[in-house]
């Protein structure tokens, strides 16, 4: 691999993305925006499970609940006190990073496996608090309406373009954070905790902490990925902010992309989640996710290292002769 | 407060019922979860499957659910075998159960679900059969039939397995393989064989919970996850494998949801289980009659 | 009269019904040479796990070079300088060896003193640790590349680098030839010599003897026999628990 330090490669993203924003000006078509802004929202939620799931072992049900709580601020705010989208992001960061930090206090003390059950029991009972609380809506739904165009200091632009700028924008931080964290000390010790958590605690590595700044990173960046998901979608409703396609996507694309690097969920965001959208418009968006499905069930069988792992040992074995 | 008698001691009583039911569904996680130490989230699925399995048969045939259910038992113990099989292969024997174990079993469950609502659709089903209408009246209690059958069918379950598991040789052996696993080796039991035949079992008591649950509400596809919390819940909050434990804890939730949806609304009850489970996870993860 | 480095003080541990360990009294003096036996089952591990904290001590204390133990998690007691190889080696398997030394030299080393060294110091001492026990060829290797003794010494070598001030040596030469049994034994005597306390738990009788100073036994969670090795190993109780009655 070529050694790229981290303030490079921030560098090289920030132009890919650059590239990414100009290009997709240039073709202009909403629908187009529409579609991208999913795949860059699975990218950053693909991202932030796989902090917490690829690199430390634990795997989090729940997405969909700090994705909803990301959702659900920007719904409270909308009618408490409207702010501007990044701000909302920020608070969305907030919530979600402190319900993540909190979950896995009361958790992260017991087996993977145990905390993986709590993630989806967290899900079902914030989703039962949203739909009783009547103030962003309940089980109704809460509509916000989306502003044709944003005007910001004399420039006036399409708002879905402003919200594909978004995130992209937060694609692009999540994918530089996963990275910095992997090479860091901090990666470092998840890779332990990963690896054999007993030893690693042994080793003189503060487990609990190292864990605990995993889900609250992971639980902020989707609390963030689902800040601006209201005026995306423009009617938000219990059941599609804690659908069942987030939890399994945020967990399918890192498995089948490859759980090891930033790669991973990237490569899996952007094939799996262009599979679906162009399933959804061909065939039933139940088919769709029936064939994440078993795609997730047979990768994880197959190839347990997913896409990169796979692509990995073809360089491999084509560099020994 | 003015507490309504009647309605405090019906929804205890259907609390009764129904946490008998529930110990019914989570006596294969307790198999499972507590013994193989196994997270097969995907049980609840399985259920589900029960059920459609016993609407099939009973709305095509007339056949009575129950019956149906246990002439698939041993159709589920090899589909649990299989299962099982693959599991140990690709997760166990690697030692990669945690993530990818779970990764697996959430793959398992969703497709399941999936598949059920391209087959089945997302309309609610319900069986027919003679007791699912008229109720048995004690004073001033309701027990309708439609939860009393199952409840009586689930003791019988739960009874068998508890007989099961401390009488027969594969039963305790079962109960040896969860504790210490060379011994058993040392005994020349492949404890391999052991876990398949204990998983494949796990999942033959899903069929008859799956029959047993459509007989008490009409389900749909994705019912199963609402049971993922509770049978979990249930399971921790018993200690994880003790079988009378598993039995009170179901009890005991199935009468907290009752009363929490006769008092509050049935919207709060999934909160209930679940919530139930956070709490227990956070302040007693060896459950009440844990190790 | 020095203090004791180790102290154990009254420690019980059940789990269940099942009494693990009744009321443990135990000291270990600095720079001493401690062996502890007794048959399978008899709570050695459970006790290495107490004082380690990888389990948590239901009665009683643990009190090591001055301050109590209790309540404190693990990778603690390893920052204060007990640091333990486990029983069924435990490495890090996506790593290779010189990075499974890396982990305590940065989380336990530097958390102690400091982040004094630069990579290339932590890379020099990882390779010098391997060498102290054989495996500096195998540097760059993966653990699932050594065999089962090299694992062992892997495990003795990570618990080394934590610097520690007790090492507890859990079972480290189950299954090791004489030459290889002797080889550890120069490296637990060394370690010794520069200072490092050891609590070595073996089956071994041979390796028990030669290189104990005190022999302490645990029988069905109990201690049964404290002293020096010729003594004990004629002591009934001794005789009786590993022969049977």
């Amino acid at each position: 691999m070529i050694a790229v330090n981290t303030a490079k490669f921030s560098l090289i993203m920030i132009a890919a993305g650059a590239v990414v924003m100009a290009f997709a000006h240039w073709v202009h078509v909403d629908y187009l925006y529409f579609a991208s802004y999913t795949i860059l929202q699975f990218i950053v939620l693909a991202t932030a499970w796989n902090i917490l799931g690829g690199y430390c072992g634990y795997v989090n049900f729940g997405s969909a609940a700090f994705f909803a709580m990301g959702a659900y601020s920007s719904v409270f705010m909308h009618k408490f006190f409207p702010v501007p989208i990044p701000v909302l992001i920020v608070i969305g960061a907030l919530v979600s990073g402190t319900a993540g930090l909190g979950m896995g206090y009361l958790t992260l003390r017991l087996r993977g496996s145990f905390f993986a059950i709590a993630t989806l029991a967290l899900a079902v009972v914030l989703q039962t608090l949203v739909v009783n609380w009547d103030f962003v809506g309940g089980s109704r739904g809460a509509y916000i309406i989306r502003p044709e165009e944003l005007e910001f200091a004399g420039i006036t632009i399409n708002y879905i373009e402003y919200l594909f700028f978004l995130m992209l924008s937060l694609a692009v931080i999540a994918l530089i954070t996963a990275r910095t964290i992997e090479r860091s000390q901090l990666g470092f010790g998840f890779a332990t905790i990963r690896d054999d958590e007993l030893a690693a605690e042994a080793s003189g590595v503060p487990t609990l902490r190292v864990k605990l700044i995993a889900t609250t990173i992971s639980g902020a960046f989707m609390g963030m990925a689902g800040a601006p998901f209201p005026y995306y979608i423009g009617y938000l409703q219990p059941s599609s902010a804690f659908g069942l396609e987030y939890a399994v996507n945020s967990i399918a694309m890192p498995m089948i992309g490859g759980t090891t690097s930033w790669v991973g969920p990237l490569v899996g965001a952007i094939l799996l989640g262009s599979a679906q959208q162009y399933a959804t418009v061909t065939i039933s968006s139940a088919v769709n996710l029936l064939i994440v499905g078993l795609m997730l069930v047979g990768f994880v069988i197959i190839a347990p290292n997913g896409i990169v792992g796979l692509v990995q040992e073809r360089l491999r074995a084509w560099r020994k002769p | 407060m003015d507490i309504s008698w009647d309605l405090l001691l019906n929804a205890i009583a259907a609390g009764l019922l129904l946490g008998a039911f529930y110990a019914a569904v989570t006596a294969g996680v307790s198999i499972s979860f507590g013994m193989l130490d196994i997270v097969n989230i995907a049980h609840p699925a399985f259920v589900i499957l029960g059920s459609y399995i016993a609407y099939f048969f009973n709305i095509n045939f007339g056949i009575d659910p129950i019956l149906v259910s246990i002439v698939a038992m041993p159709v589920f113990f090899l589909l649990g075998s299989a299962v099982y099989q693959v599991y140990y292969l690709s997760f166990e024997k690697r030692g990669q159960e945690s993530l990818r174990g779970l990764a697996f079993f959430f793959g398992l469950l969703f497709v399941t679900e999936v598949t059920l609502i391209l087959v089945f659709g997302v309309d609610y089903r319900y069986v027919e059969a003679a007791y699912i209408g008229p109720s048995i009246h004690i004073g001033i209690v309701d027990l309708p039939l439609r939860m009393l059958v199952p409840c009586l069918a689930a003791l019988a379950l739960f009874s068998g397995l508890q007989l099961f598991v401390t009488r027969t040789f594969i039963g305790r052996a079962i109960m040896a393989v969860s504790q210490d696993q060379l011994a058993l080796q040392l005994m020349a039991v492949d404890p391999i064989r052991i876990k398949r035949i204990a998983f494949g079992l796990s999942i033959a008591t899903a069929a008859v919970a799956g029959a047993l649950l459509i007989i008490i509400q009409p389900i749909e596809p994705s019912v199963g996850r609402e049971y993922i919390g509770r049978v979990f819940a249930i399971c921790v909050l018993g200690g994880l494998g003790s079988m009378p434990g598993t039995l009170v804890a179901a009890m005991l939730l199935g009468v907290v949801e009752s009363l929490t949806s006769t008092f509050y609304g049935p919207s709060w009850a999934p909160a209930v289980s679940f919530g139930f489970l956070l709490l227990t996870l956070a302040f007693r993860p060896a459950g009440l009659f844990g190790r | 009269m020095t203090a004791p480095l180790l102290h154990v003080d009254n420690i019980s541990k059940r789990f269940g019904g099942f009494v693990a360990l009744d009321g443990i009294e135990l000291e270990v003096m600095p720079g001493e040479r401690l062996g502890l036996i007794g048959p399978n089952g008899s709570g050695k591990s459970t006790l290495v796990n107490c004082i380690c904290g990888t389990l948590q001590n239901e009665t009683g204390n643990v009190r090591f070079d001055g301050s109590d133990l209790n309540g404190l998690a693990a990778h603690q007691r390893t920052h204060r300088g007990v640091a333990r190889s486990f029983q069924l080696p435990r490495p890090f398997h996506s790593m290779n060896l010189v990075d499974n030394l890396r982990v305590p030299l940065l989380y336990t080393v530097h958390a102690r003193i400091g982040p004094l060294r630069s990579t290339g110091d932590l890379d020099a001492r990882c390779l010098e640790l391997l060498e102290m026990v054989g495996l500096a060829a195998k540097a760059k290797h993966m653990p699932r590349d050594l065999t089962q003794v090299e694992m062992r010494k892997l495990e003795l070598a990570r618990a080394v680098a934590a610097e520690p001030k007790l090492l507890i040596a859990d079972e480290a030469m189950a299954g090791l030839s004489h030459s290889e049994i002797d080889d550890i034994l120069k490296l637990l005597m060394r370690l010794n010599e520069r200072g490092i306390t050891i609590i070595m738990i073996e089956h071994i009788m041979s390796a028990v003897m030669s290189f104990s100073q005190r022999l302490a036994v645990l029988v069905s969670g109990k201690k049964v026999a404290d002293g020096l090795p010729q003594d004990v190993v004629r002591d009934e109780q001794v005789v009786r628990a590993y022969l049977g009655q």
